[in-house]
């Protein structure tokens, strides 16, 4: 009887031995807290090592390289010569951590950048993203934990409230720009073009039990119904497309499929005839043969589809921007001052494309990335304000 | 029923109906094993389907590599060492704060009004949904004992959550112990406690590995109480002790399969042919271990 007690010392043992293992592989957490202001702006000896670098990962066409004109590549010969700034050229050095919540939706962005961050040579700097969506995100920042703060929608009042109250200052640059697509399913013949009044006549929380046939939507539609898909409550697109489309955010009819995972969105549209959903662009870009996307007409450049390019002048009504919120305190960190530099920088900007989304032009990332330079604090979308990107970069000079 | 026989049994005639009979038993078989079929098709089925999906992807660079953009060179490392740390933490945790309260419960404490308030709480906080536990977790040991979002943090919180799991299931297999092995033991004049070291403890033992491993089963594939603890997407280090920030691999399976791109649902598919294989290493262990101490009584 004495051996069996052996045999649990025995199994304490092995867990302690495989948790020491375990171990071994164990990084590097020290933080240094660098003096701020050494990293400055260094030009383009920094560049070209970056850019070496990062041209001999094999590249993945996700995006939508091919397909659309991506803005950010039609503008980089305009711009040659003008100085990417900021990055530091010995990013080797620097080190510390760097910790990032928030929005899902950015999540993929901020990864990426993190990643390309430590390829282009930042070894000794931990990033660290999660992601307990946008509100989740201001909550930790707000109470100061965290450095940087992704976010699918402008912060809001009782947000900055919180913020003072805690004696945190944030700096908001806005890192790339999303499409919300609306599709249906591929055999649904009649579908082309819906306008804004209509898709508010279908999805406003009065349609609710009311619009249930295509005619109803525009009498020369056919008598069939309308199986909708969007996404959940949660969501930010949901958020997004019912302040946009219905005009108050959060109001939408409950009886159509939700889910929080837009894959299942996808299957659910590209099944069922004369249907009806709504999710990011990058999901319809993904799945472009089991989808027919639709354009949106708002009544000024008539009925556009979501292109990089539509998206990024703004015709394509359902474009939304998505933010980084920078600590200005952590700001003054080199560490942090270089992985921001970096995030909006010429090296990695591209990269927003490959993951889904669409970039900015290479001048507005500058302008953005002065803007983040001067220490710029505070929001320009307080209460409603309409999000132009002028806000960010006519305001620069 | 033409067939069925009449029998005079003290005066009074019934039916056998033995057909009939038979016939039921026979489709009480036949719809067990159909249940039972369904279970193991339905599972058949979804580990074909990822297996499927996940071949393409698993290698030993999978196992080695932290996640990346690029769905060719992303791996699980982060989220396999988060996990083993996370579930030896926990284990370490809750086994004996488990089979301590067990012990007590079942050898030491009078059935009074106290033990048995204990007892149908203990048996009501086995039902409570995970999510609830994340949010005390945030609140006690990640706010008021400023563990941070830390391994230890989320150990902590996951012993919680299987805490009850384990009081019950160890509670049980102390009842099991004969009682004529304790009724020996005192007789030959050995204390209480000897008593429960030397022989209660060690007859029980397999039956507690059981029930810890069943709980540390549903530990493993926990996500929400994690996310609220704050579980990272995205890291690209190892853990490097309890005090480390770290990811799961539930997370990362969940990151992966919400992206748009094919690819990575493919990489999705190979986490959770890791998680399988971690689960299955974790519980042949506890079935290698419960037969090589069962053996000896």
């Amino acid at each position: 009887m004495r051996s069996s007690l052996f045999v649990g010392k025995w199994l304490f043992l092995m867990i302690v031995s495989s948790m020491i293992l375990v171990a071994c592989g164990g990084g590097t957490t020290t933080t240094t807290t660098s003096p701020g202001g050494d990293s400055g702006s260094t030009g383009a000896t920094a560049t070209t090592g970056v850019a070496g670098q990062t041209g001999t990962q094999p590249t993945v066409a996700t995006g939508g390289g091919d397909t659309h004109p991506t803005a950010a590549g039609t503008t980089a010969e305009a711009t040659e010569g003008g100085a990417t700034g900021g990055v530091p050229a010995n990013l080797g050095e620097l080190s510390g951590n760097i910790e990032i919540d928030g929005s899902s939706t950015v999540l993929p962005i901020s990864e990426a950048a993190a990643g390309e961050f430590k390829n282009a040579g930042a070894q000794n700097v931990n990033v660290t993203v999660a992601s307990s969506g946008t509100g989740g995100g201001f909550e930790r920042f707000c109470n100061g934990e965290i450095e940087i703060s992704d976010a699918s929608r402008p912060i809001r009042a009782e947000e900055i409230q919180t913020c003072q109250q805690n004696n945190v200052e944030f700096i908001e640059l806005p890192v790339a720009l999303d499409g919300v697509a609306v599709v249906t399913d591929p055999d649904t013949q009649f579908l082309e073009c819906l306008t804004v009044d209509e898709l508010k006549k279908i999805w406003e929380p009065d349609a609710e039990g009311n619009i249930t046939t295509w005619n109803q939507v525009r009498p020369s539609f056919p008598e069939e119904e309308i199986a909708l898909f969007g996404p959940g409550t949660q969501s930010g697109t949901f958020d997004y497309f019912t302040d946009e489309v219905v005009g108050e955010e959060g109001a939408s009819r409950a009886d159509y499929t939700a889910s929080e995972d837009d894959n299942v969105l996808v299957q659910g549209v590209s099944g069922t005839q004369n249907s009806l959903g709504y999710f990011g662009y990058a999901y319809f870009e993904e799945n472009r043969e089991q989808l027919k996307l639709l354009g949106v007409n708002d009544g000024k450049s008539g009925c556009v589809q979501p292109t990089a390019e539509t998206v990024n002048n703004g015709t394509y009504p359902l474009s939304r921007p998505l933010f980084i919120y920078v600590s200005k305190e952590a700001a003054q960190r080199a560490e942090v001052k270089a992985f921001v530099n970096f995030y909006l920088s010429r090296e990695f900007t591209p990269t927003v494309n490959e993951v889904g989304y669409v970039a900015m032009t290479d001048p507005q990332y500058q302008a953005i990335q002065q803007r983040f330079q001067r220490n710029e604090t505070g929001t320009e979308l307080a209460e409603g304000k309409e999000f132009s990107l002028d806000l960010y970069t006519g305001k620069s000079r | 029923m033409a067939s069925s026989t009449q029998v005079a049994h003290g005066g009074a005639t019934f039916r056998t109906n033995l057909a009939t009979r038979r016939l039921k038993g026979a489709l009480f078989v036949a719809l067990g094993l159909a249940a039972v079929g369904i279970g193991l098709l339905t599972l058949l089925t979804l580990i074909i389907d990822v297996v499927v999906d996940a071949v393409p992807w698993l290698s030993w660079d999978f196992i080695t590599s932290y996640p990346s953009r690029f769905a060719e060179e992303s791996g699980i490392r982060a989220g396999l060492l988060g996990t083993v740390w996370l579930m030896a933490l926990t284990i370490l945790i809750a086994l004996p704060l488990g089979v301590l309260s067990a012990v007590y419960l079942e050898e030491y404490a009078g059935d009074n009004r106290f033990t048995r308030f204990v007892q149908v709480n203990i048996a009501n906080l086995a039902g409570v949904p995970s999510i609830v536990y994340g949010l005390l977790g945030l609140q006690i040991f990640v706010r008021m004992m400023r563990l941070e979002r830390s391994l230890l943090a989320g150990a902590l919180t996951m012993a919680l959550l299987i805490l009850p799991i384990i009081i019950v299931a160890s509670r049980e297999a102390i009842r099991a112990v004969p009682s004529s092995f304790r009724d020996a033991s005192l007789a030959l004049g050995a204390t209480k406690w000897q008593t429960v070291r030397n022989h209660v403890l060690p007859y029980a033992f397999p039956g507690i590995l059981t029930g810890n491993i069943l709980a540390a089963s549903r530990a493993i594939g926990e996500t929400a109480p994690l996310l609220v603890i704050g579980a990272l997407a995205y890291v690209a280090t190892s853990p490097s002790g309890p005090l480390s920030r770290f990811t799961v691999l539930p997370i990362q399976i969940y990151n992966w399969t919400s992206l748009p791109q094919q690819d990575f649902h493919g990489l999705a598919a190979a986490g959770i042919v890791v998680l399988l294989a971690v689960l299955l290493t974790m519980n042949s262990i506890a079935i290698y271990l419960r037969q090589r101490l069962s053996r000896r009584y």
